[in-house]
């Protein structure tokens, strides 16, 4: 057993009406990877907080090296040498990567002349360091997610931190650079740095993990060391019991194409294309994942599709209808609809309620004389809570009330009120739980039986079997596979999603 | 035995809900108290008399007010509304004094009371549409295509009679057009005819804020404009009518305040866009959008009548009642700054 950096014993975190923490230990080991695993809702994010210094805990002790510390603050939390990445990125997009960095404790020069030209460096190090090579004068509001999440790790490497807690981070990564992050974890191991990650990928945290914590409903429900822990262990210690995700066979046979795309090609930022001349067909009843990896083109072939992208050029047909130069709007009417992957920025109404949230897009369906009917609203709003088992006080609560993955679940229900007949989902599992993961997979499926023709993308190969029938890989923006899901073999979609790269290096 | 601990904490968050009521009540209870003051300070401040006046009074901020909300809502602001009340009032005084001359044709046309009116409303409406076209097709941050139209507005207020003023509105029997005092100074059962003009116009308001598709969609792009977007809501429109409402409701106070004088002055509305902005941000609507309601904003623009009329009535100097008025809005604000790190709080779990 590797030294113990910090002890928490017996915290606790009361909340009006409810106990988000319920007298929890919780070691957190030097020089290993100390995994935190539990539902959305089983205090992970509470336990977080309270080690970063964003919360208070209402009762229990930390105790670092023999002494008692509290932190006050997320600085007093950084002074013990504890640092960590948000899953939702704490970024300024109007900074650039370099000054996104340094924020805060910028390096001077008789401590008020910025000393540019060493932050740069420093920058371009830690970045080479997670192997990318995002320019440190970009923008960070002109990266992708990926690229933030990685800019995000390399302001907390900064620190030189000794304990590192990860919430989510693989959350918006692709195959590829989680490869690059685990490399850096086990770099940062190597130098002594206590990890605590926090995922729902489990393989991920079978691979990488060396002291496993599992919380349920508050409190702890298991602790372990690697060698004792399976797959099924944590799920069983997670849940109590259950599967992953169970494949239900298709109920029925995959209709007529719905939707066709001929020739989409959009410019890409700087150079090159972000879809090079795409063409594809989507039928009823069928559920398509396209699997690939970070900038491979599958948020901009959805955002293209949806109308959001003007300058991309080819035909996108609806039933035979032509859809180009429409609104969102009218592309909505037609029954074409975008689950958006960003939901904190994309997809919901923080001002709203969840009811709110819910109906926005589909307001016209409850409208009577030009008011809203609460009559004819309540039933379906109650009708998509029950249906897609959203927890939450009642459609008056507020949004913020929710858990990450009942909201991602509100914004899924809020695209089916609207009764889409196209629904495109962008990594619909992306930051939920292992239970949330499984219902929103079984919706899809449900959705596609109806006759609905589902298309979702992910980054998770796992994720490409779930529920798919059909599975389409992109690379460099294009489509390098398109293969039957029962013909698809994981080295047949990682081959195609790496397409280019094996073609130059031959 | 962490168990009554917590339980002691919980009941520490009874009397937290009861503070979060108070807080959310604030401008209510601000009004009362402000009322109860004067009542018990200045002589004769309760009467049927000063109800009616310090009633007028408001109307011409709420009205303003109400439009004003509706655009701080969608994550804007308004500050042409000050002009477009000179301007629109110039365009009914210059209407009915000199009606519309057409040299080419060498004609005068006397359109009558209701046509002025129409026609005052209109440009007010057009103004604010201009507003939305600048924010929305052309990309200008609200506060500067506002202020740009501030200035414009009230140039053209100033152009229509080279800076005099249009008096002695009452028209003439042979033109046909007399009646147009009834607006500022009329009565309806006792009540002044621009008081009922505000009850409707925050009737109708509310109405359409709480309960109709616009007023939902209204709230939604001051809250995520992008996820809004998304859903299908066209953001352009929304923001156009806003700023349409915005330039209507200033029409209307334009004539209300025209009619009142009976006589237009080019300088009349100036600074009445920071009343408006004042009582919004009062009744609780946050500058950044999405959140706010009509009725605080009515309780907000009492709360800034009563306050000044109650002042005047006291005595206290003009000097001082600005600086008391400045104050009130700080605390409004640093109010609802505490209300809503309460709320957070007591919501977290």
């Amino acid at each position: 057993m590797s030294e113990v950096v910090l002890s928490a014993r017996g915290m606790t975190k009361a909340f009006p009406g409810t106990l988000a923490l319920n007298e929890v230990d919780f070691d957190v080991h030097a020089g290993a990877v100390n995994v935190l695993i539990g539902e959305n809702g089983a205090g992970k994010s509470t336990l977080m907080k309270i080690l970063a210094g964003v919360e208070q805990p209402t009762l229990g002790t930390m105790t670092m090296a023999g002494e008692t510390v509290s932190f006050g603050s997320i600085r007093d939390a950084g002074k013990h040498g504890i640092g960590i990445v948000f899953q939702e990125l704490n970024l300024c997009p109007n900074l650039s990567v370099t000054e996104n960095i340094f924020l805060g404790r910028d390096i001077t020069r008789a401590g008020f002349h910025i000393d540019r030209a060493a932050q740069r460096a420093r920058a371009a190090e830690l970045i080479g360091r997670l192997e990318h090579d995002i320019d440190p004068d970009a923008l960070v509001g002109d990266l992708m997610i990926g690229e933030q999440q990685i800019v995000e790790i390399a302001k907390a490497l900064a620190e030189d931190a000794r304990i590192l807690i990860m919430d989510e981070p693989t959350s918006a990564l692709s195959a590829s650079e989680v490869e690059v992050l685990f490399k850096v974890i086990g770099e940062l191991k190597r130098s002594g740095v206590a990890i605590i990650y926090i995922s729902h990928r489990l393989e991920e945290l079978i691979r990488i993990g060396d002291y496993f914590t599992v919380l349920r409903d508050g409190k702890l429900a298991a602790t372990a060391p690697r060698a004792d822990v399976t797959i099924p262990w944590i799920i069983e210690k997670m849940l109590g019991a259950g599967e992953v995700v169970a494949k239900r066979p298709p109920a029925i046979a995959a209709g007529a194409a719905i939707l066709t795309v001929d020739n989409l090609s959009l410019p890409g930022r700087g150079h090159g294309l972000a879809l090079d001349d795409v063409s594809v067909s989507f039928r009823t009843g069928e559920i398509t994942a396209i699997y690939g990896l970070l900038g491979a083109g599958r948020t901009e072939l959805f955002e293209s599709l949806y109308g959001l992208r003007r300058n991309a050029k080819g035909s996108v047909r609806l039933d035979g209808a032509e859809l180009g130069g429409h609104s969102i709007t009218s592309r909505m009417k037609a029954g074409l609809l975008l689950v958006p992957e960003d939901r904190q920025r994309d997809g919901l109404l923080q001002n709203l309620s969840v009811g709110g949230n819910l109906g926005i897009a589909s307001l016209r369906r409850f409208t009577k004389f030009f008011s809203i009917s609460k009559a004819e609203e309540a039933p379906l709003l109650k009708q998509v809570i029950d249906q897609l088992r959203i927890k939450t006080a009642g459609p008056d609560a507020p949004i913020t009330s929710l858990s990450g993955g009942n909201q991602q679940k509100v914004v899924i229900g809020k695209s089916l009120l609207t009764e889409p007949r196209v629904l495109l989902l962008d990594e619909p599992s992306r930051g939920i739980d292992i239970g949330a993961k499984a219902e929103v997979f079984s919706t899809m499926r449900d959705l596609a039986d109806q006759g609905l023709c589902v298309v979702y993308t992910t980054s998770d190969l796992k994720e490409t079997h779930a529920v798919a029938d059909r599975i389409l890989v992109m690379a460099y923006g294009r489509i390098t596979a398109d293969l039957r899901a029962d013909e698809a073999t994981d080295e047949a979609l990682v081959r195609a999603s790496t397409y280019k790269l094996e073609q130059s290096a031959a | 035995m962490s168990a009554a601990t917590v339980s002691a904490k919980s009941g520490a968050n009874g009397n937290q809900s009861a503070l979060l009521l108070v807080l959310k009540l604030r401008t209510f209870i601000a009004l009362i108290a402000v009322t109860l003051f004067f009542a018990l300070m200045a002589p004769n401040f309760v009467s049927v008399a000063n109800a009616i006046i310090i009633s007028k009074h408001v109307a011409i901020n709420a009205i303003l007010a109400i439009g004003m909300t509706y655009v701080i809502l969608t994550g804007g602001i308004d500050l042409s509304v000050g002009s477009i009340v000179g301007l629109t009032g110039m365009v009914a005084g210059g209407l009915l004094a000199h009606g519309l001359q057409l040299p080419m044709l060498g004609i005068i046309i006397y359109p009558n009371v209701l046509e002025v009116i129409c026609i005052a409303l209109l440009v007010g409406t057009a103004i604010g549409a201009i507003n939305g076209l600048l924010v929305t097709k052309l990309g200008v941050a609200p506060f500067i295509a506002t202020l740009g139209t501030l200035y414009v507005a009230r140039g053209a207020a100033l152009l229509l009679s080279g800076g005099s003023t249009f008096s002695n509105l009452v028209g003439k029997e042979e033109l046909g057009n007399q009646g147009y005092p009834i607006i500022g100074s009329g009565n309806v059962l006792g009540i002044p005819v621009s008081v009922l003009i505000l009850i409707v116009l925050a009737l109708v308001a509310a109405y359409v804020a709480q309960r109709t598709p616009f007023g939902r969609k209204v709230y939604a792009v001051g809250g995520n404009e992008r996820a809004a977007a998304l859903s299908g809501v066209r953001v352009d429109r929304i923001k156009i009518a806003v700023y349409m409402i915005s330039g209507f409701c200033a029409a209307v106070v334009g004539l209300i305040v025209s009619s009142q004088l009976v006589a237009s002055h080019p300088a009349s509305g100036e600074t009445f866009e920071l009343n408006a902005i004042a009582a919004a941000v009062l009744g609780g609507t946050s500058l950044s959008g999405g959140r706010g309601l009509i009725g605080g904003t009515i309780i907000g623009a009492f709360v800034i009548g009563v306050l000044s009329d109650g002042l005047v009535m006291m005595g206290v100097s003009e000097f001082w009642q600005m600086v008391i008025k400045g104050l009130v809005i700080i605390a409004a604000v640093v109010l609802d700054q505490l209300q809503r790190r309460l709320a957070a709080n007591s919501r977290q779990g």
